[in-house]
């Protein structure tokens, strides 16, 4: 069992939780990914490491409330127990050699960029962050990231708060004004990567997106986190989850996403029914 | 006297067109008559082949004069005393091609039901013995096992029984490797497999889950910093395979593993559970092995109205069981044999757009040639054979391969081109020293029988290695 021992709603749909895994802990890096269950009739989710700190033993998790798994996370408290929390699985993101780098974080992806970014910057490397969101309401861990990078660039889909635009407009923008970097590091909802990596190629910057496809074990064992990557088939879970951007497939990726679309809008859909089932029981 | 009968006591079980919509145990168990008269088959033969056929040693003719002497639990000691899973082995063994391939009964009519007789032994004492193991006195050693499939956990129980301090960590979330992840409860019920992790944890072995060894600890951490003396490694095989096909990245293509999970170690068939399983029309499982039928099924319990086995050799290729085969038979699943799967079909919607998922599968028939490195006659596809096979959904079941993740992180420790960990002659002393290993870790895909044996084994080889450092 592990415990939580934080909690935070950071935007109306996403919420942060801290929770002690020490072993997890102890060897986890920036890149890497976390599989939790809640209980026993629980799913596998697959969440990528927010944050982590090996005196606490605690690994911080991000995610934003959108299946059913999701949104009973962010039901639990302080205190509360997850059942399961096995980890750091994946590839950490690759450091080796990088003297410059842009990191672009959009939505929920901002969060998972956070401790990629953090990594870069302690590790001396000169970095650039751009993160994106639909509106001002929604914006995360703006304080954190001005701490972790050399400049900071905050877009909103509106123009509420920050810039107004896409990350890529601020991502053309930098390149076209002759900024160049070892390595651009896209997180984020699947076209949003797809149109960084265009965003990128007539500059000739190298391009790593970190792909959050559907997933059991973590292993290798299940090939649900199949993806293309250059024409080969790689697993996400150990070869990745981040990958050469103008290798992938992401519309393979995109469509597989979607397999259990109808099965999970069903279930959530059940749920609810179930709720308001109980709750009557409970009035009458 | 002996039961001179020529046939074995047929196993009462669920009727085929009851049990494909259910997914309770499809072999019910014999009763006291049925194992008695079933007993009184064996000969007793005084130079017994049966057993040189068990790779765990089971004292069969021993075991089986018990039943006849109306001592059950007393058969059920003999069977325990040399092999820690006996209600998983007397359910999915192959006994027909190991202790039952040998029995002399076997030679001129059906051999003795040795798989049904070890099974009902295991049954009676878990239903009538409240019995708990006694903890052997510690020896003061420490040892480590590294996945709880059926090696892990008859290596882990002889270690235990030795007086060892036994740690067995495992990836998943439930002990018991492919017992839990792969085999469905039909076949094995988890409750048989749990109550097995249960006796093994009253022997005082502790069970780690959540653990993906080479990721959260490295066999170096736990030999030099955490007191391990020895490693045994069952992580098995899997890595599942894909056939490299256009179409195979679409939606409702997926490895037997992905869909067996979901549906037994995640418990997709359950209604209270979350996982999401395929929901399909007609299915098509591709490859011939025990998986493959597993696969079939499961989909059909699933409410699929068409479910096939598509496979580019014949029947008599198949490496599956042939109970499996004749089971999955009587099920309703429909057999494609010398039928290869060439292209994997994507919908398209009305409005002429792409849908994603599948749609169907080009197949093409094949014929037999001359025998292959394998020694079956290698499959060739016949020109201007294709068709279209209307399915909604692939399971790809065409073998598994041990995964990397202890072999990469485990500096010394040496594998063949196939990924298999290299062992010395005795089958379970690996490259690296105080690591030992078995099951499909070292052999590649094969049976549960097989790896318990391996298991076993490396539980004689790591007790020997401590020995002689600690002399």
């Amino acid at each position: 069992m592990y415990r939580i021992v934080r909690k935070e709603i950071l935007n109306p749909t996403i919420a942060l939780l801290e929770v002690e895994a020490p072993f997890v802990a102890r060897k986890a890096k920036p890149g890497q990914f976390i599989i939790l269950r809640i209980d026993e009739k629980g799913e596998r989710l697959p969440l990528t490491i927010g944050g982590f700190d090996r005196e606490k033993g605690t690994i911080t998790i991000i995610f934003q409330l959108v299946g059913l798994t999701t949104q009973a996370l962010a039901r639990l408290e302080e205190g509360d127990y997850l059942l399961d929390f096995a980890g750091p699985l994946g590839q950490p993101t690759e450091m080796e050699g990088v003297k410059s780098a842009c990191v672009i974080g959009g939505g929920l992806g901002t969060a998972i960029a956070y401790p990629v970014a953090k990594g870069f910057h302690d590790a001396g490397v000169e970095t650039d962050v751009i993160v994106g969101f639909r509106n001002k309401d929604l914006v995360i861990l703006e304080e954190d990231f001005k701490n972790a990078c050399d400049n900071f660039y905050l877009m909103t889909d509106d123009g509420s708060y920050g810039e107004k635009g896409f990350t890529t407009a601020k991502e053309q923008q930098l390149l076209e004004a002759g900024k160049r970097y070892d390595v651009i590091i896209a997180i984020g909802p699947v076209p949003m990567m797809k149109f960084v990596v265009k965003t990128a190629e007539p500059f000739g910057v190298p391009c790593r997106v970190s792909l959050n496809p559907i997933m059991i074990d973590g292993t290798g064992m299940c090939g649900g986190c199949r993806v293309s990557v250059g024409g080969k088939m790689k697993f996400a879970c150990v070869d990745g989850p981040e990958f050469d951007g103008y290798q992938v497939d992401f519309d393979e990726l995109m469509n597989r996403n979607g397999t259990y679309r109808e099965q999970e809008a069903q279930m959530t859909k059940d749920h609810m029914c179930r709720f308001e089932k109980l709750g009557k029981d409970l009035i009458q | 006297m002996a039961n001179m009968s020529p046939n074995k006591t047929p196993m009462p079980s669920q009727e085929p067109d009851v049990r494909n919509k259910n997914f309770e145990e499809v072999a019910l168990g014999y009763t006291v008559e049925m194992a008695q008269g079933e007993a009184a088959r064996c000969l007793n033969c005084k130079k017994p082949l049966c057993v040189q056929g068990c790779p765990v040693n089971v004292q069969i003719p021993h075991f089986i004069q018990k039943i006849v002497a109306g001592d059950f639990e007393g058969a059920y000691q003999v069977v325990a005393s040399t092999n820690a899973l006996p209600a998983i082995s007397g359910r999915v063994c192959p006994q027909e091609s190991q202790c039952e391939a040998k029995c002399v009964r076997g030679i001129k009519t059906e051999p003795v039901g040795i798989g049904r007789l070890e099974r009902f032994v295991a049954d009676w004492h878990r239903e009538h013995s409240d019995e708990q193991p006694e903890r052997p006195a510690p020896n003061g050693h420490k040892v480590a096992v590294v996945g709880s499939g059926p090696s892990g956990l008859t290596c882990a129980a002889d270690l235990a029984k030795m007086g060892y301090e036994v740690t067995v960590f495992e990836a998943f979330h439930t002990a018991g490797g492919v017992l839990v992840y792969g085999i469905p409860e039909f076949r094995l019920p988890k409750s048989i497999v749990a109550g097995e992790v249960d006796k093994l944890k009253a022997l005082g072995v502790t069970v780690m889950t959540d653990m993906v060894m080479g990721k959260v600890l490295s066999i170096d951490e736990l030999l030099d910093d955490m007191g391990f003396e020895a490693v045994f490694i069952g992580t098995g095989a899997g890595l599942p395979m894909f056939m490299n096909i256009p179409g195979e990245g679409l939606a409702g293509v997926c490895s037997a593993n992905e869909y067996l999970t979901r549906i037994n170690l995640m418990k997709g068939y359950l209604e209270d559970y979350d996982t999401p399983v395929l929901k399909s029309h007609a299915v098509a499982v591709v490859g011939g092995g025990n998986v493959a039928m597993d696969g079939c099924r499961c989909a059909k319990r699933l409410g699929a109205e068409h479910v096939y086995i598509v496979y580019r050799r014949g029947e008599a290729e198949m490496p599956a069981r042939n109970e499996e085969i004749e089971h999955a038979k009587e099920e309703g699943i429909e057999f494609l044999t010398l039928c290869n799967p060439v292209e994997i079909l994507g919908g398209v919607n009305e409005d002429g757009k792409p849908t994603g998922r599948v749609a169907g599968m080009r197949c093409i028939r094949m014929e037999l040639g001359e025998p292959d490195a394998s020694g079956r006659r290698r499959p060739i596809p016949i020109p201007g054979s294709e068709f279209v096979l209307d399915v909604d959904t692939v399971i790809m079941a065409l073998g598994t391969s041990p995964n990397p993740l202890i072999r990469s992180t485990t500096p010394g420790l040496e594998a063949n081109r196939k990924g298999c960990l290299l062992v010395a002659e005795d089958g379970v002393t690996t490259t690296r020293e105080g690591v030992f290993a078995g099951g499909d870790a070292v052999t590649g895909a094969a049976t549960v029988i097989l790896a318990m044996g391996a298991g076993k084994k490396a539980a004689a080889a790591m007790d020997a290695y401590i020995k002689s450092k600690s002399e």
